[in-house]
């Protein structure tokens, strides 16, 4: 194989697609996707309900459509996607070191490098769930996995903790698949999960949600036998006598996501706690010069259609990197700090100097809330302020910050919200 | 008719089989679980004790010593994962600093090699990551770590190429003797033996029961630990114990472990089972701040894992090593708490030789194996790597990402002496799924690698014990009667 790139992107779920194929429409020749399952799409694949597409596409369509689209798309572009392939390292002068079953162990030279690896799902040991160690315990994507993709059922009475997207999506999908869905149990006194999925993959099919709940012991030697669940109070501890206990087979997890940054890290790239992802710039450049990252390996989203346009930015700008191939000189760099109300940003900085006419910011807030005000400010001066009806923590807002205002801005410019409580989460 | 019957295949159970296998001899070991080294050998600190906590004159401090020097030599021959690292003893105030002098007395006494006590300074610049706060700590260059699974699988693996025979879900179940033959009946059938060992670990009283044995009482003690990801690994360098509280337990220790993560644990209360594996709350957070304690700088956000091991303590302080003075040929090597892993390979040397002084003739074999090689494919240099795919492609199939275990390695272990034949036992074999993600990625794949090298449906796969099944069917399938629809 070829072993000089204009750029190469790590990953071929949605993010990677899509920045590769943006790559290639942006001047960039030779674009290489590398892809550790047997076919490119990514999780998209497993996830065989529809409600892809509606803002990108503009019409609903199922994973597996919504993928095929980009891998057509990159086949198109000319891009070339290696499957069943692992990258086992990233180097700061974009060397990636590789492995798979026809080319051995072996590295490839890029100018500029894409980071698209997603994310993870956080596990029962992360949350230190107590009680027996019995099978019957899945992640909710695990358990997506065996149904969808490998068509097996994974049990017959179900109870799943965390209402994240996919544990949402697996309560209908279970029901469908003819076990019963017991109840599904939140730990925040709000779901995570999109509005919809409430609606569609509970309401719809009476399947209760328990709010301000965890589980507070799993019984079963061999397999899962029953779980208790209690409710928790506002420090979330669970409360002694408000106990329930469910006789169920399974319990499904989806308790949230983590991006996927083992290699990030391992090349020396700046992380951001907040997101457990890299920071980057404006262009989703990391600070790793010429080393990009987008989709859920930077922050998790709620929707593809955003992963979408936001690995097609980095994708533009790791070809720009690409032709240029030279370093910018050092500029004028703003940090992006949280406000009162704001848990994260992504960008984490901007260079103004970068910046044709305005820069699109993402971040996530701390409760939910209605009417308020977002407030990006310099200082004691006000930047610009957005009006929102309605904001919680498990809908990513968006900003477009035009560029004027932030010429006179000193080091850094805080967003928040105006009458969100004193902070709790600061940059 | 065997010439040894071997009751249990923990780490005590492998390393006698292992040792015996050199000689003329039928042995035969039951294994009451579906894999070996699934009891205590399973879920324990992983580390070989320097040796200066037992009580000198005991068993347990002349086989700790003579164990873990045996062990180096074993983990080189047998491909284990091994790494000496030292052990500290850390006290903060006036009462700890007189158990350091005492522990440090004792370690005198009991011979190992390079204890001291170093003041504050000394520690925190030999182990920065230590609590500040500390005043004094004893140290001990002697200790090490070990990855407990693969030492047990090795030995017993190495025994069953030499021609020990495993029966595994061979719980026994009654044992009779009549003139010289022991009749010993498990689950999986009944055997003949003329000596018979009992090696039972968190079992041993009532498997000396079965004999008319009395006077063992297992008094089992199990114990939390947290499993922080590899992010937490270079926190600390040692093994990290504080001093003990008031009831002489060795208290939470901090420790790396070979596979790169970081425990912490355990705590200690009293079960009756043998095979508890419950974690309770509120004591799972206040090991975190046992940990926190000696170690300040652990994140534990990143836990990755609890488990609960139980040690097989019995009323008696000491091991209980020798033949039974009420059942001739009958020896028991039981009550092999901590550091029963550490003394493992002294406590076999030691059995061989009260078989040989009861009767048992030792022949050595012209020609044994006394050699393994386990492939690493992540520990492999660049062009080792190359190599290896060049041999086998499915080395060049990275199936546990948090791990990076290959294909290779999978079906590797599949195909050695004792196959894994649970997600787990694959686990415990070969590191996959024993990363950040838990399995969540590779265990649908790790599954039907199973089903595929076993030759079965991937419904017949268990995680790890008998009715631990993962899949209830397949979809689109009628739950009543079983039939696709």
């Amino acid at each position: 194989m070829e072993q000089q790139y204009d750029v190469v992107v790590i990953g071929g779920g949605p993010a990677g697609l899509a920045a590769a194929v943006s790559s290639r429409e942006n001047g960039a020749e030779r674009v290489l996707v590398i892809e550790r399952d047997k076919m490119a799409g990514g999780i998209l694949n497993q996830c065989i309900h529809n409600g892809f597409g509606l803002h990108y596409f503009k019409e609903e369509l199922t994973g597996p459509e919504y993928a095929q689209r980009f891998i057509q798309k990159a086949n198109e572009a000319g891009v070339q996607v290696l499957t069943d392939t692992m990258v086992v390292s990233v180097e700061a002068n974009h060397t990636i070191h590789a492995v798979n079953t026809r080319d051995g162990y072996f590295t490839v030279q890029s100018k500029a490098v894409v980071l698209a690896m997603g994310c993870r799902e956080r596990t029962r040991g992360a949350i230190a769930t107590p009680g027996d160690r019995p099978a019957g315990i899945f992640t909710a994507g695990t358990a997506q996995r065996y149904i969808n993709m490998e068509g097996w059922m994974v049990g017959r009475r179900v109870l799943i903790l965390g209402s994240g997207d996919i544990g949402l999506i697996m309560a209908r999908r279970m029901t469908l698949e003819g076990a019963k869905v017991l109840a599904c149990v939140e730990l925040m006194p709000y779901s995570n999960g999109l509005n919809r999925n409430i609606v569609q993959c509970l309401k719809d099919y009476d399947i209760p949600l328990y709010l301000s709940h965890t589980i507070t012991q799993i019984k079963g030697k061999q397999r899962v036998e029953s779980v208790t669940i209690a409710k928790v109070d506002e420090g979330r501890k669970p409360i002694p006598g408000t106990e329930k206990e469910f006789e169920c087979d399974t319990v499904l997890l989806s308790v949230g996501l983590i991006p996927e940054n083992e290699l990030t890290r391992a090349a020396g790239i700046e992380m951001d706690p907040r997101t457990s992802g890299a920071s980057v710039y404006e262009n989703n450049e990391t600070s790793i010069p010429g080393i990009f990252a987008c989709g859920n390996v930077l922050h998790v989203h709620d929707l593809v259609d955003f992963v979408t346009v936001e690995s097609q930015r980095a994708g533009k700008a790791a070809a720009i990197y690409a032709a240029r191939n030279t370093e910018a000189s050092p500029e004028r760099t703003l940090t992006i700090r949280n406000g009162n109300g704001v848990t994260y940003t992504v960008p984490q900085r901007i260079r103004p100097a970068q910046v044709p006419k305005a820069v699109d910011v993402f971040f996530r807030v701390n409760h939910v809330y209605s009417n308020q005000q977002i407030v990006v400010s310099s200082g004691d001066n006000v930047c610009c302020k957005w009006e929102r009806a309605h904001l919680a923590p498990g809908e990513m807002e968006h900003i477009v910050i035009p560029c004027e205002v932030l010429k006179d801005a000193r080091d850094s410019i805080v967003i928040s919200l105006a009458d969100a409580e004193e902070k709790e989460i600061t940059a | 008719m065997y010439d040894v019957l071997i009751v249990g295949c923990g780490i005590t159970g492998a390393a006698l089989a292992y040792t015996l296998s050199k000689y003329e001899l039928n042995i035969c070991v039951c294994e009451r679980f579906n894999d070996v080294a699934n009891g205590a050998t399973k879920a324990n600190s992983a580390i070989l004790h320097a040796g200066f906590d037992c009580p000198p004159g005991s068993l347990e401090a002349r086989m700790n010593l003579e164990g873990i020097a045996m062990a180096r030599e074993i983990c080189k021959k047998l491909d284990v994962e091994y790494r000496d690292i030292p052990t500290f003893v850390i006290a903060f105030d006036e009462r700890e600093l007189a158990y350091l002098q005492e522990l440090y007395e004792r370690g005198i006494a009991n011979g190992v090699p390079g204890v001291r006590i170093v003041d504050r300074q000394e520690a925190l610049a030999l182990e920065p990551g230590l609590n500040p706060e500390l005043r004094a700590a004893l140290y001990a260059p002697g200790s090490g770590i070990i990855d407990p699974w693969e030492y047990a699988v090795a030995m017993a693996e190495t025994a069953v190429r030499n021609g020990v025979e495993i029966k595994l879900s061979s719980k026994v179940t009654a044992i009779e003797k009549s003139g010289d033959t022991f009749k010993v009946t498990t689950e999986s059938g009944a055997y003949e033996a003329r000596y018979v060992v009992n090696a039972g670990g968190a079992f041993s009283a009532q498997i000396y029961e079965l004999v008319g044995g009395s006077g063992l009482t297992q008094t089992n003690f199990a114990g939390q630990y947290h499993v922080l990801d590899k992010s937490q690994n270079g926190i600390i360098h040692s093994i990290v114990f504080p001093c003990p509280d008031e009831h002489g337990f060795k208290g939470i220790l901090v420790a790396p472990t070979v596979h790169g993560n970081l425990i912490v644990g355990p705590d200690a209360y009293g079960v009756e089972n043998g095979d508890a594996v419950a974690t309770r709350e509120p004591e799972l957070t206040a090991v975190k701040t046992g940990g926190l304690r000696s170690v300040p700088g652990i994140d534990f956000r990143q836990t990755i894992h609890q488990y609960v091991g139980v040690r097989p303590n019995t009323q008696i302080p000491d091991f209980v090593i020798g033949e039974s003075d009420i059942c001739p040929h009958f020896v028991n090597l039981a009550g092999i708490k901590s550091p029963g892993l550490s003394a493992a390979p002294s406590i076999a040397k030691e059995g061989v030789k009260i078989l040989n002084r009861i009767g048992l003739k030792l022949i050595p074999k012209e020609s044994y194996v006394d050699e393994r090689k386990h492939v690493r494919f992540k520990k492999l240099s660049d062009g080792e790597k190359a190599a290896a795919i060049r041999e086998n492609p499915l080395y060049g199939r990275i199936i546990c990402r948090c791990e990076t275990v290959t294909e290779g390695e999978i079906v590797d272990a599949i195909h050695r002496p004792i196959a894994p034949r649970t997600i787990d036992a694959i686990k415990r074999r070969c590191g996959a799924g024993l990363g950040r993600c838990q399995g969540g990625f590779c265990g649908p794949r790790v599954h039907e690698i199973l089903a595929r090298e076993l030759g079965v449906s991937p419904l017949n796969i268990l995680m790890d014990e008998e009715g631990t099944w993962i899949l209830s069917g397949s979809v689109k399938e009628d739950a009543s009667d079983g039939t696709a629809v």
